[in-house]
């Protein structure tokens, strides 16, 4: 079964179609690369899977956005249950004013895990998973804003896992980082896929060759092509396509 | 035109020179076979040399296109497809220069001319030499079909090969004296043979570069022209 599917989605910010029609499938533990030129719908349509775009003022969607078989869109879903399910890595890192054991048993607590066992133990494994116990476990007290770029990303990252997610969403989560740091985020997001669903929006293409199963191309509000990565980068089927990935766009 | 797009032409330009080189090795090995014109063979054996440093080149600036530019789709395909028509091409040129070399060593006035006509080696070299021109302008033009036409012709290739072991053979009976030079047309033919081979593998890379379809190892029925 399909872990995400979207069906004929439409997406308007009041006048502006900014997703057009978009039809598509994503299996469960792959990592989905969405590539495309700023502004071709992309992060917008990554926000359809925890219903971020419902945030915005004058938002209209129509068609399915289903996980797990179910329409997220439909009546009496929480948001608040959704997004527990869908967590989310921004392209900058927004760690809390607060300490690194704090940014990751955040998430637990808000969600009424008292058990101090419970959440070391949260803390501890959701610091492994993203790869960065190994730097911060003598330092745990301490803010989260003395970590470096990298280090803050990956905690924001274990902050997401702390809640239990089956979906994650990366909207260019190595875009602000330095080629070392940037090279840990995808070596995460490779060991990450056998746990979770990923989607990630990404200017990189190397990036998205290096890390993704799958590759879907937006152009205008439009799903120009979506296939497996090794095809779309070696013999994209569509004209667009391979101008946009050879950098001969417009 | 993108920093790419120029480093590309600029590889297509040297292949395209090493290509135009290989050629005039292959039609000046035609010429030399057929006068026995040993000046003309020891020129394709100091050309040889040129034809390595062209490969040489490709090949680095290949690797540095992977390196600094990481092409993808279409400009993947031209790359891989320089590289290993790079190899091919080079090795055209080494069987040029071994042909040579047997021009260089036989004794023309003893040579027995007759053997040039039984086995048709000067007619298979005019096709492989036709073979070779086409798929350079298949390479240049990126035109697929050009290089599918390849195939067809390459049949004339085996077909005289095939034939040179029972013609060879009659004639050493006949000739048991002239066992040398026969043997000498017959390692000559087989050359002939392996360059109608390595077209074909260049045909088969223009293809891929050009239509991103792999022809390696594929039915008979998958290289018919369209």
């Amino acid at each position: 079964m399909n872990k995400i599917e979207t069906r004929d989605v439409h997406l308007y910010y009041k006048d502006f179609h900014a997703l057009k029609g978009i039809t598509m499938a994503i299996q469960p533990r792959t990592v989905t690369a969405l590539i495309g030129p700023s502004g071709c719908g992309k992060s917008t349509y990554l926000r359809l899977f925890n219903r971020m775009n419902d945030l915005i003022e004058g938002v209209k969607i129509t068609g399915e956005v289903i996980i797990d078989g179910k329409n997220v869109y439909g009546k009496n879903v929480q948001t608040d249950a959704l997004r527990k399910k869908v967590g989310m890595v921004f392209q900058k890192p927004n760690p809390f004013p607060k300490s690194i054991f704090e940014n990751v048993a955040y998430g637990p607590r808000v969600n009424g895990m008292s058990d101090k066992k419970f959440i070391e133990e949260t803390v501890e494994r959701s610091l492994k998973q993203a790869a960065l116990w190994d730097e911060v476990k003598d330092k745990l007290k301490k803010s989260a804003f003395q970590l470096s770029g990298g280090q803050q990303q990956r905690l924001c990252i274990a902050r997401a896992l702390a809640i239990q997610p089956d979906i994650l969403l990366m909207d260019e989560p190595a875009s602000a980082l330095d080629p070392i740091s940037t090279s840990k985020i995808e070596e995460l997001i490779y060991s990450l896929k056998k746990d979770y669903t990923i989607i990630i929006v990404t200017h990189n293409m190397q990036q998205a060759g290096r890390v993704s199963d799958d590759t879907a191309f937006f152009y205008m509000g439009e799903l120009i092509e979506y296939g497996p990565t090794k095809d779309l980068f070696t013999k994209p089927k569509k004209e667009r396509t391979q101008n946009y990935i050879t950098g001969r766009f417009g | 035109m993108t920093h790419l797009d120029t480093e590309l032409q600029a590889l297509k330009t040297d292949l395209l020179r090493m290509w135009s080189l290989v050629i005039d090795q292959i039609t000046r090995g035609k010429k030399s076979l057929l006068e026995l014109d040993q000046s003309q063979a020891q020129l394709i054996v100091m050309n040889e040399s040129r034809v390595n440093a062209y490969e040489l080149k490709i090949d680095r600036d290949c690797e540095n296109l992977f390196a600094l530019f990481n092409p993808v789709a279409v400009d993947l395909r031209c790359v891989l497809a320089v590289l290993k028509i790079n190899t091919n091409l080079e090795r055209i040129g080494d069987n040029a220069e071994s042909i040579a070399k047997f021009v260089i060593d036989v004794d023309e006035h003893s040579f027995d001319k007759k053997l040039l006509e039984i086995t048709k080696v000067v007619e298979m070299y005019e096709r492989g030499c036709e073979m070779l021109v086409d798929v350079y302008n298949a390479f240049d033009s990126e035109d697929a079909t050009i290089a599918k036409s390849i195939f067809e012709k390459d049949k004339l290739l085996d077909q005289i090969n095939h034939e040179a072991t029972r013609t060879i053979t009659k004639y050493i009976r006949e000739n048991p004296d002239n066992i040398e030079q026969a043997l000498l047309v017959l390692s000559t033919i087989r050359k002939l043979e392996r360059l109608g081979d390595q077209i074909k593998n260049i045909a088969e890379e223009i293809i891929f570069f050009v239509e991103a379809v792999v022809l390696k190892h594929a039915s008979k029925s998958r290289r018919t022209p369209l």
